[in-house]
């Protein structure tokens, strides 16, 4: 169901919409943190964060709620909130508009998430190339100290606060949550083993929440309005995805962007009625549905949900383009929402070269830690690029499956899933395409476009 | 020659320090100061900054090593980033890189003989809605047409 809302993106497009002044005018700016720190309780904080129904929105979908109800007081260490903007999954755009056109609600939500989990201290972890997005949350944080929001007594109340940006150096596996508490010690951005998770040891060796920056963003907006209100807004509120959040297209599509939408919306509608519908009206052949880790889903593919149990079974025999766009619905048909941007391949796009294209991003990025992950990553490459090539085989293929079956599960991260699972998506889904270029009825040099038409470089 | 940041950088190093718990934890941010100021990290950049946050130089370099974003050798003037993964190549990237390529006259991963620009490929840099798209310096470039790239290499060539 399409439902624009603009809790998040109100500042979107207003004249210096990332002022302070815009954000107090606008979005009820620090009013909600002020009531939160000086009415409630810590645990009441937390208790009301679960009735949103966030689901946390850097791609795994965990109920940010109950993520900040295992943080515990520990006798001597201090607490951190670690926020994840390290937005480095391909196809995902969205963080990058928060901080760019509306930071203020990042420092918002740090204020009462850090009050939640009973931390003095939110770090905000940005890749290092969004030099715009780091400018504009320095700019916010200062803003909001010189106001007295942020700072020693926030709103007058006795709980010091403060905001850090810290930046990265260009690795995409610091978006893992691990990898990125590494990273932000001054390490190398190797994941580490779990347990310990963040929760009992995270930054500096002491209990950490690690949480996207559009999942504390999104804290101001359900707070001001209550909790269990926000969900509501959600369509599938009742599969506990709560609320609105960002809705990202890219690719083959008239009208790439992002938009604020209640949960709910479908792909139909994200790729027809918002982005405009497929560059040069041709059919809609392939989606990625959230970042490429997701596996793709054919444009032809129906629900199979037969069995009255299943959450899916309202949409069974339906297209998948019409399935609301959740946590537990895309994870249903065999895929995954992750961060809720969009990939579209129109009709001619060549599914054998868009892998190889991923491939490559993966063997780029594996931190190189685990054997299966880091020698598995090149293989994947390798046999890719012979079959692009025209010089595969038949067992080639075959071995392609292995290889991506041998990396999943037997990693310290999830670095592996997300390059053996999209692997594994585009050889079951375009299975014949493989197969052509292997039997030499399909070549790179005629075959093997990404783009949809010839001439140069399409630009906006 | 021993390398040491300039009076106003050391500063912001000051500050940096101040952010956090421990020295080790300013390290990324103090090399892309350092980086900032001489282009890239030497073997000078690493012992400095080995001394100036009390870590081992080997652990300095493991850093260094591990993120794409520091240079360990001398890079041209101005770095031109291409992006190439799939949503950018949906959009033309490819083509976007050959352009740039012709007329540089360099391929990715090489610098122009006059030292003026380093041209290399990126993975998705969060921009893929607004595809193609390169990165020069610290600024995105983004909805690229031919003309408008035209237009940034000669200015940087300048
Ligand atoms: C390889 C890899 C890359 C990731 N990249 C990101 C990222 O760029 N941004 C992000 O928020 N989460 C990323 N994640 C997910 C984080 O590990 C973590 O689940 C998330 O930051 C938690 O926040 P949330 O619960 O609010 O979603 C990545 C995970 C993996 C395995
Ligand atoms: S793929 Fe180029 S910015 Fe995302």
């Amino acid at each position: 169901m399409l439902k624009r809302t603009d809790y998040l993106t109100k500042t979107y497009g207003k004249p210096e919409g990332w002022t302070l002044g815009v954000y107090e005018r606008e979005c009820h700016g620090y009013q909600t943190a002020r009531r939160v720190l000086s009415t409630m309780k810590k645990d009441d904080v937390v208790n009301e964060a679960k009735k949103a129904n966030i689901r946390g929105r850097g791609g795994a979908g965990f109920p940010m709620g109950v993520k900040w109800s295992f943080m515990r007081p520990h006798p001597t260490k201090p607490a951190y909130l670690v926020i994840n903007a390290d937005e480095g999954e391909p196809g995902t755009h969205k963080d990058r508009t928060i901080m760019e056109l509306n930071p203020h609600s990042v420092i918002e939500g740090c204020m009462i998430g850090c009050y939640g989990i009973g931390a003095h201290v939110a770090y905000i972890y940005v890749r290092d190339e969004l030099h715009l997005s780091k400018a504009r949350l320095w700019a916010a944080i200062a803003e909001a100290k010189a106001k007295g929001y942020l700072g020693a007594r926030p709103f007058g109340v006795d709980y010091p606060l403060d905001v850090v940006v810290h930046t990265g150096g260009g690795a995409y596996i610091c978006g893992e949550e691990t990898s990125l508490l590494n990273s932000l010690e001054g390490r190398r951005g190797e994941p580490r083993l779990k347990p310990p998770f963040p929760a009992q040891a995270g930054a500096f060796g002491c209990p950490t929440t690690v949480n996207n920056l559009e999942t504390i963003a999104a804290v101001p907006s359900a707070f001001h309005m209550g909790c269990e209100a926000f969900s509501k807004l959600s369509a599938i509120h009742h599969l506990n995805d709560g609320g609105v959040r960002l809705f990202g297209v890219n690719g083959h599509v008239k009208n790439p962007g992002v938009w604020e939408c209640a949960v709910g919306l479908t792909l139909r509608e994200l790729i027809y009625d918002l982005g405009g519908g497929v560059l040069g009206d041709k059919p809609l052949f392939a989606i990625i549905p959230g970042g490429s880790s997701t596996p793709v889903l054919r444009a032809d593919e129906l629900v199979h949900a037969p069995d009255e149990k299943s959450p899916l079974h309202p949409w069974h025999g339906q297209s998948v383009l019409d399935v609301p766009l959740g946590v537990d619905t895309f994870r249903g048909i065999g895929t995954m929402l992750g961060t809720c941007c969009a990939t579209v391949l129109a009709e001619g796009t060549c599914p054998v070269a868009a892998m190889h294209n991923l491939m490559q991003f993966y063997r780029h990025e594996s931190c190189g830690q685990c054997t299966p992950c880091r020698e598995g990553s090149g293989w994947l490459l390798r046999i890719t690029e012979k079959i692009l090539d025209g010089r595969g085989t038949m067992e080639e293929l075959d071995q392609l499956h292995d290889i991506a079956n041998n990396i999943m599960g037997n990693t310290i991260c999830a670095f592996g899933e997300g390059t053996a699972m999209p692997a594994l998506g585009f050889l079951k889904k375009f299975r014949r395409e493989f197969e052509a270029y292997v039997r030499g009825e399909k070549k790179k040099s005629t075959d093997g476009r990404l783009t949809v038409d010839h001439h140069d470089f399409v630009g906006g | 020659m021993t390398f040491a940041l300039t009076p106003e950088r050391d500063q912001e190093l000051e500050q940096i320090l101040k952010r956090y718990p421990n020295r080790m934890a300013a390290l990324i941010p103090v090399l892309h100061l350092a980086q900032d100021q001489n282009g890239w990290i030497s073997e000078e950049v690493v012992e400095w900054a080995s001394r100036r946050l009390d870590v081992p130089p080997a652990h300095v370099r493991g850093v260094v090593t591990f993120y794409t974003l520091f240079n360990q050798k001398p890079v041209g003037k101005h770095q031109v980033w291409v992006c190439r993964t799939l949503p950018c190549a949906l959009r033309g990237a490819g083509q976007l890189l050959a352009h740039c390529e012709k007329k540089l006259g360099i391929h990715a991963g090489e610098t122009t003989a006059d030292g003026k620009i380093t041209l290399r490929t990126a993975e998705c840099l969060a921009s893929c809605g607004t595809a193609p798209m390169m990165q020069v310096d610290k600024t995105y470039h983004e909805n690229l047409t031919p003309e408008a790239v035209d237009a940034l290499l000669d200015e940087l060539r300048r």
